[in-house]
């Protein structure tokens, strides 16, 4: 789950980003200590607690006293209008570059994206086309 | 928060023949979790030893907690340090290696050691002597855990114990030290294995630091790039080549340096490939460096630059 791509102390942040964003940490609810998140991807404690004020800082969690540190309300809309920013240049850019050096062209580029709207997102397969079958 | 609890100026150590230290200045911070990294014989050992007073210093200086250590309860009853292989009294069992650790360190946690013997089964009954490889570095670690010294050492604990054992270690090392925060220095040639562990790592080579910096500072501080030799080449000409392998037209080569988005893209755009470098890889790479740089001037490999090779 950690690699060695980036600071750990940003993979953290990610990670409760993503809870954030798929709903599995809801808004207002309590997220593990810096402790717990150490313990369980062993990693140095002081890592943890670096990640986590990450997202102290940008407002998405926030700390209540002698409790522990909550998600705050408006943080997913915050991580979603961010996110879709960072979609062109992490997903699309790399996507365009690839196409042109395989000789794709962009009216067959959109009719692949448009194809790709019945997947199904589980499974990523073809849901049309695994019917047909 | 940052107290410097350590402080090693100008150590030098002589042996006959072999400078074992060779101007060593280190400081160490209160509260942190420590790698000591380097090959065999590259002085870590030897370090640690003069540290906790169990060594002396051809020359310089060497103060804990403000103090020199030698014959001085008082900062000795604070360090604990696990030697790779600790002796013990012959009719020794583990109960009684626990009970004389129990007298001497005073955040001694009795009930620490039992779990932990409990949890890496370890005969505490039986004599010292007819224990196993694993169960004797188990002795080490569960003194090195339960005795909280401010001051810990590891010195290539996990001798023998096998990889369950070894996480076993490394789970209840992070999990004590989030409960009872102290200075831990971790010696190890499991790079991998200990890496995620360590907030600040200390690379020794030949007697020498030649890394001392915080571990996420190190992470992606280098990368390798791979792809066609020629653009590899292209890419990279000018900064400082750690390591290069070639196959054919292609090459895959690791440089010492952080590439900003910009330079990112313009490889994505070149077709390169760029990969991480973990900490284990920097290390090796850096005191394989090292000893190219010494021994050998073929440059055929990790001392390799651009510019001998044109």
């Amino acid at each position: 789950m950690i690699d060695d791509s980036k600071p750990i102390f940003m993979q953290i942040a990610e990670l409760i980003e993503n809870g954030i964003v798929d709903g599995s940490m809801a808004e207002e609810s309590q997220v593990p200590s810096t402790n717990e998140f150490a313990a369980f991807h062993r990693i140095n404690p002081a890592t943890a607690a670096k990640g986590v004020n990450v997202l102290v800082d940008s407002g998405i969690l926030y700390k209540r006293r002698g409790i522990g540190m909550f998600v705050a309300t408006g943080a997913r809309a915050q991580l979603v209008a961010r996110r879709t920013e960072e979609f062109f240049e992490q997903y699309v850019k790399p996507l365009a570059l690839e196409a042109r050096k395989l000789g794709i062209s962009t009216e067959q580029l959109n009719s692949m994206i448009e194809r790709s709207s019945g997947l199904d997102p589980e499974t990523g397969t073809d849901k049309e086309r695994s019917a047909a079958l | 928060m940052n107290q410097t609890i350590v402080e090693a100026r100008n150590l030098i150590k002589h042996y006959k023949d072999l400078n074992a230290l060779d101007d060593v200045n280190l400081s160490l911070s209160a509260n942190r979790i420590y790698g000591l990294l380097g090959r065999n014989g590259a002085g870590k050992t030897t370090l640690m030893s003069i540290l906790t007073a169990q060594a002396f210093a051809t020359s310089g200086e060497a103060l804990v907690f403000g103090e020199s250590a030698y014959e001085n309860d008082a900062v000795l009853s604070r360090i604990c340090f696990i030697r790779e292989s600790q002796k013990y009294p012959d009719d020794f069992q583990p109960q009684h290696a626990f009970r004389s650790a129990a007298l001497f360190y005073r955040n001694w946690d009795q009930g620490l050691a039992d779990r932990l013997a409990e949890d890496f089964q370890l005969p505490v009954k039986r004599r010292i002597k007819k224990l196993s490889r694993g169960q004797l570095s188990a002795v080490g670690v569960i003194i090195g855990l339960a005795s909280r010294a401010e001051l810990t050492f590891f010195d290539e604990p996990y001798l023998g114990l096998d990889a369950v054992a070894r996480q076993l270690f490394y789970d209840r090392l992070v999990e004590d030290y989030a409960e009872h925060p102290r200075t831990i220095i971790l010696s190890s040639h499991l790079i991998d294995e200990v890496a995620n562990l360590l907030e600040h790592v200390v690379v020794i080579d030949k007697g020498r630091i030649i890394m001392d910096a915080d571990a996420e500072q190190i992470r992606g501080s280098a990368v390798t790039v791979s792809g066609s030799a020629e653009k590899v080449d292209a890419f990279l000409a000018g900064r400082s080549i750690l390591h290069r392998e070639t196959l054919g037209s292609l090459a895959s080569v690791t440089v010492d340096e952080v590439l900003s988005g910009r330079e990112r893209a313009q490889a994505q755009e070149m077709g390169l490939e760029l990969s991480p470098v973990s900490l284990q890889q920097l290390v090796v790479r850096k005191t394989m460096a090292g000893g190219a740089g010494a021994s050998a001037t073929s440059g055929d490999f990790a001392n390799d630059t651009l510019e001998a090779r044109r």
